[in-house]
């Protein structure tokens, strides 16, 4: 470990927290519906959207109606990908002719990219067309994140609003989000990664001759575009397959720096946001230093153990860090840093192997998934999977100081403890249970590429990443297989709509409360305690549901490493 | 007050009924509606079976004392529900005994019948002599009599019951001790108080309370989510070229899941009420207790409750050139026949000061009783009017006053001692205006301290008094509340409450008229004073025996307790699962790679004897904690922050650190005795 390295992520940080206010306070014109210096250029188109859809965006929403309209919108979306990339090879837009994939891999990756999962069981470069990369798979980093920020939104509604029966319109919700944030933020983005030389055209391929004199053919496309929004909309699906440690997706030092800073944007400023809309920007600041304490935790130790690398290779006489599956340009800090913000804010985009990590390096972004994806987390998914867990640790301490327990001015009762621990029981179950098949059965242990607790690990990673609708990869595994294709798509989806459900319900339940005034009797949510608090939850709920298979899957890779056993 | 003495909690005449029952309970009927100990029991029971058939290497000395350890902790937990049921046994027990053999004499017709207690339904009158025992709760429809209520309140001092007005309600099982009254039957057999407060001591009728239901939600949320994670193990292990025996799986699976709390959250419940009945409060329901703890605003009751009941008379102030002694001698007339203590206190201080002598009214004296609409009392001695009242009573009722000088000096004074927190009463003679008589309010001794804790807990108190607002808000200054209701009609109050809780505010309040019924129910928790009316007790969800608006304060105090004492037990079982982890998780996991022993951070002698310890560890420390259940956490007023962290310190830390060692000298004792 280096001063550069540190100097590195305190500046990450320090820069992040700089820009939650201004972010915070952006996303909160949109909450409110308010008027925003954009609306001039695009409130027109906004408008056309209305009349041409026949929406009423003043017409407010119950939670179910809110959660039906999601899940239509959504599951049409999904279908038309699923036709495109499936037709792909009759379609336009196709330079270096692809065929159709197949059903099985267009289901999962049509699941992936509308659960803003963005799994990628293909390489981009060798199996999508152009049209199906802009068409059948932008569109849902747009609309996966923009459905996800609206889904904040309406749970904040749910805190913030008093005796209500609405949480809000979904659609008024997701054309906002999309016109006055997502959009014109990737346009300025895109045009900065093309001055970095990214590439962003349509055609198809580019032959070059190498310094040996050969000639090789480089993929290239609509990159930039892509790149743009697979970042801030936390989506992570790169257009290559080497997504983020490919030069062209991931350039410069400074590409990698915006790149990891606008990962976790939107998700620090959600969290003001938060604080906003409940009246109480110290509410928002106390979840966010949460976020950072676990966030900080987790880079100092992959940090560490890259840096410390493999004692088994120090024994044969390879000095130094962990550099394996590792970019010489972006080195060990800035490769473990990615790491984990990537993992920690549900993007999945990698610009390192995961696989190649030390045994406890690569389990820090495994456990961030399974903590929840709500350390920063997806745009949206983070927050209002953190709120989940708020809701539990409320209710467990809460009764502590002898009151029910309750959360920012609303009382958290069984109905509230059913529907969280139903949202957040989804994780262990699904992860667990079809990792727990596929330890069994042929076509899952057909999978990973290694032997022993790492191979253990890559298919435990496999479905974490899919539940956890994170989409980044322990690489080793084979997942473009009828098995894998299924078993992932279904861990994607569950993972997905199946928390959104009981947290719009959530929603929904806490809007009709009545708003309980703070008092010295009541459980304080702002200060240290909190905030220790918080963590602590997360820590235990997480670390004992999935202790046993971190046992047998990194800790017992690292401690054999320790101890000079291979596999 | 009368307090009913707390039991030691483990004497002999609790602990073997209580044993007893603890196996009763083992019905799954019952014990399904706890379901952690019903996954338990079920757990339980399947290895038992598997020590017959399975075959999984381990010894059968090792399982049989498994299998033991987990039927313990079954036992352990319905052992802590039915000993927190058994104290509240005890106690009905001598309250069925009152109940047991009571007779009525029904009216019918022109005479009476004797009838069975038990065959009288509502409506019927019954009539009750000197000597013997109210048969069923009612209402007196006639005479007044002297009733010794002890059966209920533990009081033996009697109170006064008669027909009509605030004093007409009677409870099944208290004696008359003289006189004759006729008591109209208000409720059908087994739904009296006394039914009611059996039921409810004995936890019969006990329904879980809303947290209740919550907190079992969450708990059975965290059963099948370890379920989860301890049944995929099998999976997992299989990858690694192994296979887990399925005692040890159990032994996981049992310890992980949030026996401690689930064990002891019925007796927390049941001991939660008892304490309130030894305090001689009677809950209606648990919601109610649970709503105590709750409470935002309290609405307290002025005379009684902030002032020692009566006010005194320390002054009289004459205007209109009428001496002090005039003003003095027409006062006491007026307040001969004025059996109130203010009424008294008036004779007093003016046979003190005025050495006015007169003893008694003169023949041929009218005494003029008070009246809510006129408020005004008086006496009518030979042509001459003497009255007393409320300030703009006596104005109003003597309009050619009005305009006098000496209706504005009486106006001056009456704000002066207003001001000082006193309340004035005019006094008038044929129309003329004396002067005012100076009725001073003490505030209870360490009042205002009370009023401090309950403002650091975050409950506002609001004082409720007829007494208009200057006077009000000088007492209210006094006594350290925080908001007043001067002037308060019932209809004020009722608004009030209302809209506190609009707010989303929850507000308790006493009371014990006819006339505070709908702001009783209409509160949160509403105390009725057992000496009310029995529409009073009927809208509130709580009746104080010993009619000591006081208890209010403590019975927010018992409601937090409770609560807290559910958090603290719930934090400390979960952070328990830290530890057994660590025992567990190397002892099951060492044989598929052995490095992970490292995990074994206890230092415990063998995987079996890890296994064992956790799983009695875990057993053990039901019992251990049934104390603190049946007592309730150390409470002590103080704000929401400190409270947390004083609480998070000893039940979330100290839930961490505890089964580390508990479970380290388990291992040296089951290694030392060879038991594994």
């Amino acid at each position: 470990m280096t001063i550069q390295g540190w100097i590195l992520i305190a500046a990450f940080v320090g820069i992040l927290l700089a820009l939650t206010k201004p972010m915070g306070l952006w996303l909160h014109a949109l909450y409110e519906g308010r008027r925003t210096p954009l609306h001039t250029v695009f409130g027109p188109v906004e408008r056309g959207f209305y009349r041409l859809a026949g929406i009423d965006p003043t017409q407010e929403q119950g939670w179910r109606r809110y959660a039906v309209h999601m899940l239509l919108f959504n599951a049409v979306l999904m279908f038309f990908t699923y036709a495109i990339l499936r037709l792909q090879g009759v379609l336009p837009g196709n330079p270096l002719g692809f065929a159709g994939t197949s059903e099985h891999l267009a289901a999962n990756t049509a699941i992936s990219f509308t659960t803003n999962t963005n799994w990628q069981s293909y390489s981009g470069e060798s199996t999508m067309s152009n049209l199906s990369q802009m068409l059948g798979l932008t569109i849902h980093n747009f609309m996966s994140a923009a459905t996800g920020i609206a889904l904040a939104f309406a749970l904040f509604r749910g805190f913030a609003r008093r005796e209500a029966k609405t949480v809000g319109n979904f659609w008024a919700d997701c054309t906002r989000v999309t016109l006055y944030l997502l959009l014109p933020l990737s346009i300025v983005y895109a045009l900065f990664l093309i001055a970095s030389g990214v590439p962003q055209t349509l055609a198809g391929s580019v032959d070059v001759a190498t310094l040996e004199g050969v000639k090789q053919t480089l993929a290239i496309g609509p990159v930039a575009s892509q790149e743009a929004i697979k970042m801030l909309g936390t989506n992570g699906g790169g257009f290559f397959n080497a997504n983020s440690a490919h030069p062209f997706e991931n350039p410069t030092a400074l590409t990698n720096l915006v790149q990891m800073l606008s990962i976790f944007v939107i998700g620090f400023g959600l969290t003001w946001t938060f604080g906003k809309a409940v009246g109480n920007t110290k509410q928002g600041w106390a979840i966010l230093s949460a976020m950072v304490i676990l966030f900080l935790a987790g880079t100092t130790v992959a940090y560490w153990q890259e840096a410390a690398g493999n004692p088994i290779l120090h024994h044969l006489g390879v000095a130094g860090g962990n550099m394996e599956g590792k970019e010489v340009r972006f080195g060990i800090v800035a490769s473990s840093l990615f790491a984990v913000v990537t993992t920690a804010a549900s993007c999945g985009a990698v610009n390192a192997m995961h696989d190649s990590f030390t045994a406890l390096g690569g389990m820090i972004p495994l456990f961030n998934i399974q903590l929840g994806e709500v350390v920063v987390g997806g745009v949206g998914a983070g927050i209002y999977g953190f709120l989940l867990f708020a809701i539990l640790a409320v209710f467990v301490a809460g009764l502590m100081v002898g009151r029910t327990p309750e959360y920012v001015g609303k009382k958290i009762e069984a109905r509230e403890v059913k529907l969280a621990v139903l949202a957040i029981a989804i994780l262990p179950l699904v992860i667990l249970g079809m990792t727990a098949i596929s330890s069994v059965v042929a076509d899952g242990l057909a999978g990973p590429l290694n032997k022993g607790p790492h191979g253990f690990g890559e298919i435990l990673y496999a479905f974490t990443s899919a539940v956890g609708n994170n989409g980044s990869a322990f690489a080793g595994i084979t997942a473009n297989t009828p098995y894998y294709n299924g078993m992932l798509g279904v861990a994607m989806w569950l993972g997905r709509f199946f928390v959104i459900v009981p947290m719009l319900a959530i929603a929904g339940s806490l809007a009709a409360k009545k708003y309980t005034p703070a008092s010295a009797g009541s459980f304080p949510t702002t200060g240290a305690l909190w905030v220790g608090l918080l963590v602590g939850i997360i820590m235990i709920l997480g670390g004992l549901t999935f202790l046993p298979s971190l046992a047998l899957g990194p800790i017992a890779d690292h401690l054999a490493m320790i101890a000079g056993k291979t596999f | 007050m009368a307090r009913t003495p707390a039991k030691s909690l483990f004497t002999a005449d609790l602990i073997v009924p209580a044993i007893g029952d603890a196996f009763r309970k083992l019905n799954p009927k019952e014990l399904i509606r706890n379901p952690v100990m019903f996954t338990t029991a079920i757990v339980a029971t399947l290895l038992t079976l598997l020590l017959v058939v399975g075959h999984d290497g381990l010894g059968i000395g090792f399982k049989l004392q498994l299998v033991i350890w987990l039927w313990l902790t079954v036992l352990f937990g319905t052992f802590a529900e039915a000993i927190a049921e058994g104290r509240g046994k005890a106690q009905a027990a001598s309250l069925r005994a009152t109940k047991a053999e009571l007779t009525a004499k029904r009216v019918k017709g022109a005479g009476v019948e004797d009838v069975a207690a038990s065959a009288l339904r509502i409506g019927d009158v019954v009539v009750v002599e000197t000597g013997e025992l109210i048969p069923s709760d009612g209402e007196v429809v006639e005479g007044v009599a002297s009733v010794n209520e002890a059966a209920i309140t533990g009081e033996s001092a009697p109170v006064i019951r008669e027909a009509g007005g605030d004093r007409s309600a009677v409870t099944a099982g208290t004696r008359v001790l003289s006189d004759r009254i006729k008591v109209r039957v208000t409720v059908n057999p087994g739904q009296g108080f006394l039914d009611r407060m059996i039921a409810l001591v004995e936890g019969a009728e006990r329904q879980k309370t809303p947290n209740e239901i919550a907190l079992t939600i969450l708990l059975v949320g965290l059963t099948i989510i370890f379920l989860i994670a301890v049944a995929t193990i099998p999976g997992f292990a299989s990858y690694a070229g192994g296979s887990i025996p399925v005692a040890m799986l159990a032994a996981l699976l049992i310890t992980l899941i949030p026996t401690t709390i689930a064990a002891l959250l019925s007796a927390i419940g049941i001991a939660g009420m008892d304490r309130l009945v030894r305090f001689n409060v009677l809950a209606k329901s648990g919601r109610a207790v649970e709503a105590a703890g709750d409470i935002d605003v309290l609405l307290l009751d002025k005379t009684g409750t902030i002032t020692v009941g009566d006010r005194q008379a320390s002054e009289f102030r004459a205007v209109g050139g009428a001496s002090q002694t005039d003003l003095a001698e027409a006062a006491l007339l007026a307040s001969l026949a004025d059996e109130t203590p203010e009424g008294r206190s008036i004779v007093v201080l003016a046979r003190e000061q005025f050495a006015v002598t007169t003893t008694a009214l003169p023949a041929g004296a009218e005494v003029i009783p008070f009246t809510a609409q006129t408020r005004i009392s008086g006496v009518q001695i030979a042509g001459s009017l003497i009255q007393k009242g409320a300030v703009d009573s006596i104005l109003r009722a003597n309009p050619g006053a009005g305009e006098t000088a000496a209706a504005t000096e009486l106006r001056r004074i009456t704000d002066e001692i207003a001001r000082a927190g006193g309340t004035p009463l005019a006094v008038a003679q044929d129309g003329r205006l004396l002067g005012a008589i100076f009725l001073k309010d003490v505030v209870k001794a360490g009042i205002r301290e009370r009023f401090g804790e309950l403002r650091q807990m975050g409950i506002r108190t609001v004082m409720i008094t007829g007494d208009n607002p200057l006077t009000a808000a000088a007492i209210a200054a006094e006594a350290g509340v925080d908001d007043f209701l001067a002037q308060a009609t019932p209809e004020d109050k009722l608004a009030l409450i209302r809209k506190e809780q609009e707010g989303g505010r929850l507000v308790a309040m006493c009371g014990d008229g006819t006339n505070d019924a709908p702001a009783l129910a209409q509160a949160d928790v509403g105390v009725a004073m057992n000496t009310g009316t029995q529409a009073a007790r009927e809208a509130g969800n709580m009746v104080d025996l010993d009619s000591d608006p006081t208890k209010l304060i403590e019975v927010v105090g018992l409601g937090k307790q409770l609560l807290m004492t559910r958090g603290a037990l719930t934090t400390f079982s979960v952070a328990n699962d830290v530890a057994k982890y660590f025992a567990i998780i190397p002892a099951m996991f060492v044989v598929l790679y052995p490095g992970l022993a490292v995990l074994n951070v206890m230092g415990l002698a063998t995987p079996q004897s890890a296994i064992l310890s956790a799983i009695i560890f875990n057993a053990l420390i039901i019992p251990l904690l049934v104390p603190l259940a049946l007592k309730g956490v150390a409470y002590k007023p103080m704000g929401a922050g400190p409270l947390l962290a004083r609480n998070l310190a000893v039940y979330g830390l100290g839930g961490l650190v505890a089964p580390f060692i508990g479970i380290k000298i388990i291992d040296l004792a089951v290694t030392g005795l060879g038991l594994a």
